[in-house]
């Protein structure tokens, strides 16, 4: 094994991860899925069907709403039932197209083609196609990430096996039992970029990941899996691409800038998926846990199905226990849902259910300026300046403190001993400061 | 618009949305102050082996006019939720009793610790938003009222004699023999340094003074060993840093060394006084010291350099007290100039 690597700040909290010796299952279709036409960064995609068309899985039901965006598919075979507002993950109603399900229909089918023997513009095509986001929660449409500038040499694409997020382990079983998808998908972005050398980060608490990708990259010698520090973000882009290249990106810019493109370990073994069958993105991998769930777990969905469905299909809840929250991601950077009718969308990763006692929260007391925050910002940021900045709504400062910098992991938060709303106060800011941008700018325009 | 079709068996209740994270490290003010105050339980004992039950009422009635303060002003000024419970009030009553003779007048300490949650914490508006230290913002208001008994000095417990009650400190002794010309031209001439002198004088070496045994001083400043114990529990919880301490008690030690020529001198002034509970426990309060380690090391620094300079060219004998609170009145100017290098901060790309 490799020296195991990793970056500034940070911190380590409890790994929670409890499913991480549960097999994937693949759940029944649902009876009805609802489609979002936003589930990635960039414009929605356009809904292509009426109500009462009929439609088969696999078919675009929303088209690409432009460059930097991604069709979305229809993961089941049935009837469009809707078209309109439903409750997004992401908070507020949004547009979706409901799919309900023909008993009758039969699954299709994909042949088998070596996608390695393709050209460049197939392979991306199909990608496209394919209605390919980041699957790791970023959701930003694949393709145009691998669709650098000319100006740009991409010389390392590193696959993010890192898991950071507690209580996760969809990408833990994904690299335990499609090992070869995952390489394969490797190899085909590789392919895209004309990249030398492939990384695999995966953190050191999942060594038997490391060790089958060790095995199996033996026959690779532009291939490597790069052991990382257990520490959270180790995950996040900028910190992953530290960790393994010492790469620093600079602020404002992105990883193909310091010559590296960063894809999930989920989106690679899709995208072999995609190039290989043509097979658009349908479902993916969840982690189901809580202390509310009977059987927590990592289960294969279809996109759309609903979280209640969802949790139905895999065993239900536990009688005798109530829910107190519900997140969609994991616990450091998950969305809290209010409602449970909310479908699983591509950037998914897992669905919580929390009883009270693990959904409790502290009282938010005054700051003590006791540098927690400072010390565990992985982006040597001033997290107690920000918010107090915030608080004043002095947006040209924050934006001059570095509030876009933020990548909203929450370790200040975490950390904080007064319990104070930093990320939500963060997130606030960067709207604000993002509007005032937008406004400077559209002032200088006309003259 | 509901578009179920299995219905959750059973329906979850209403449901609890927070911004993430959704986990925290457990870690809260209260826990951090109580830990503070467990810290301080050594230099307690040694406080009252050392000055007996005179120890122990001092200690009270400066926690009791500090809690006292702390709920008046809460209930019925601030009208706020009270927040005795947290045990700031209590850290706050105890560090300033440890820098208060044992022969205070016991209603003087309680007007200090009175004092010091009103003017030195409740008056910016409480936990968090205090600038100076509320324990020595307390004591250098006794200091300047009542300077007689701020400076009568109770024998310890195992030397008391009926007839001799008081005595001076280590660094009281030291700084009138150095101010009388006629004792240094005889020290000189004998070849005796200053600090033999002074240990001659009190019949004490350097390992009274670590131990905190055999000679006077403010209630919990005499051990060092106890105030080093209490240091050492703070840094293994990750409550304190060593930045600002180490900064304060080298810069001391130098200087000393670099002033007063000898080893024995620079240890002398390291071991007495209050440096040492000002280093561990003033100067590590979170409200009023910088926030990053650096920040850290320059206001340690400051601290260990001012008090340097009024312990050797200051009228006071002790500096450790006004040097912190110049020094707090500094921190946001060093928070200022003391912000870390951003992630990504470069100007040309990394390759």
């Amino acid at each position: 094994m490799l020296e195991p690597k990793s970056f500034a700040g940070g911190l380590h909290p409890p790994e929670m991860k409890l499913t991480s010796e549960k097999a994937i299952q693949t759940l029944p279709l649902p009876d009805r899925v609802v489609l979002h036409v936003s589930q990635h960064i960039g414009a929605p995609a356009k809904p292509t069907h009426k109500i009462t068309d009929k439609i088969n899985c696999g078919d675009v039901v929303a088209e690409a709403g432009g460059y930097v965006s991604a069709p979305v598919h229809a993961t089941i075979s049935g009837a469009v039932i809707g078209l309109g507002n439903f409750m997004h993950p992401f908070g507020g109603p949004s547009p979706a197209v409901v799919i309900e399900r023909d008993q009758a229909a039969v699954e299709p089918s994909y042949s088998y083609e070596n996608g390695l023997e393709l050209s460049v513009e197939e392979i991306k095509k199909r990608i496209q196609d394919s209605g390919m986001v980041g699957l790791g929660g970023a959701t930003f449409p694949t393709h145009v990430k691998l669709s650098p500038p000319e100006t740009k040499t991409i010389d390392t694409v590193i696959l993010n096996g890192v898991e950071c997020e507690p209580a996760l382990t969809s990408d833990h079983r994904l690299m335990l039992e499609e090992t070869d998808k995952i390489i394969n998908g490797l190899q085909l972005i590789m392919k895209v970029l004309n990249a030398k050398a492939g990384i695999i980060g995966i953190e050191m608490n999942k060594p038997d990941a490391i060790a089958v990708f060790e095995e199996k990259l033996k026959s690779h010698s532009n291939l490597t899996a790069q052991p990382l520090t257990v520490k959270y973000p180790q995950g996040g882009e900028k910190q992953l691409i530290y960790a393994c290249l010492g790469r620093e990106i600079p602020s404002g810019k992105l990883p193909m800038d310091v010559g590296v493109v960063v894809q999930n370990v989920a989106t690679a073994a899709a995208i072999a998926d995609a190039v290989n069958l043509r097979r658009p993105l349908l479902e993916r991998v969840v982690t189901l846990a809580g202390n509310c769930v009977v059987n927590p777990g990592n289960y294969r969905v279809r996109i759309g199905t609903t979280v209640a469905d969802f949790i139905q299909m895999t065993g239900g809840l536990k009688k005798d226990i109530p829910v107190k929250k519900v997140i969609m991601g994991g616990p450091m950077m998950g969305f809290a849902l209010f409602d449970l009718n909310i479908p699983i969308i591509k950037g998914t990763s897992g669905i919580l259910c929390w009883d009270s006692e693990e959904a409790a929260n502290p009282n938010t007391t005054a700051c003590l300026r006791c540098g927690s925050c400072i010390r565990a910002c992985p982006m040597g940021l001033l997290p107690q300046k920000m918010k107090q900045l915030i608080d004043h709504r002095k947006w040209d400062k924050v934006d001059e403190i570095g509030m876009l910098d933020c990548i909203e992991c929450g370790c200040c938060a975490y950390s904080c001993p007064s319990a104070l709303p930093l990320i939500q106060s963060f997130k606030l800011g960067k709207k604000n400061v993002m509007a005032e941008r937008k406004k400077a700018t559209a002032k200088k325009g006309p003259q | 618009m509901n578009t179920t079709t299995a219905a959750l068996n059973p329906a979850p209740p209403r449901l609890l949305v927070t911004s993430s994270p959704h986990i925290y490290s457990g870690l809260t003010a209260t826990r951090v102050m109580w830990d503070v105050n467990v810290s301080l339980v050594p230099a307690l004992a040694m406080a009252i082996y050392n000055f007996g039950a005179r120890a122990a009422i001092v200690i009270l009635a400066s926690v009791l006019g500090a809690v006292v303060a702390e709920f008046l002003i809460q209930k019925f000024l601030m009208k706020k939720p009270v927040c005795i419970s947290d045990g700031s009030a209590i850290v706050t009553g105890i560090l300033l009793a440890f820098c208060v003779p044992a022969a205070l007048p016991t209603w003087i300490a309680f007007v200090g610790g009175f004092i010091a949650i009103a003017l030195g914490k409740q008056v910016y508006g409480g936990l968090g938003q205090n600038i100076f230290n509320p324990a020595h913002v307390a004591r250098a208001f006794l200091l300047g009222s009542w300077p007689v008994y701020m400076t009568t000095w109770l024998k310890p417990a195992a030397l008391m004699t009926p007839d001799a009650m008081t005595c001076a400190t280590p660094l009281g002794v030291i700084k009138t023999a150095a101010r009388d010309v006629e004792l240094m031209k005889q020290l000189s001439e004998s070849g005796t340094s200053l600090v033999s002198h002074v240990f001659n004088q009190l019949h004490i070496g350097f390992s009274d003074l670590f131990w905190g045994i055999n000679f006077s001083g403010s209630l919990g400043e005499t051990s060092k060993a106890a105030l080093l114990l209490g240091g050492i529990f703070l840094l293994i919880r990750g409550h304190i840093t060593w930045h600002g301490p180490i900064a304060m008690c080298a810069t001391v030690f130098a200087g000393a060394l670099l002033f007063g020529g000898s080893l024995e001198f620079a240890m002398f002034h390291l071991l007495t006084g209050g440096l040492i509970i000002g280093a561990v426990f003033m100067i590590t309060d979170m409200v009023t010291s910088p926030m990053t380690s650096t920040g850290q090391l320059i206001f340690g620094f400051g601290c260990g350099a001012l008090t340097l300079l009024i312990r050797m060219k200051g009228g006071y004998p002790e500096g450790v007290c006004y040097s912190i609170l110049i020094m707090n009145s500094l921190v946001p100017l060093i928070d200022k100039f003391t912000v870390p290098r951003k992630f990504g901060q470069t100007k040309e790309i990394a390759a």
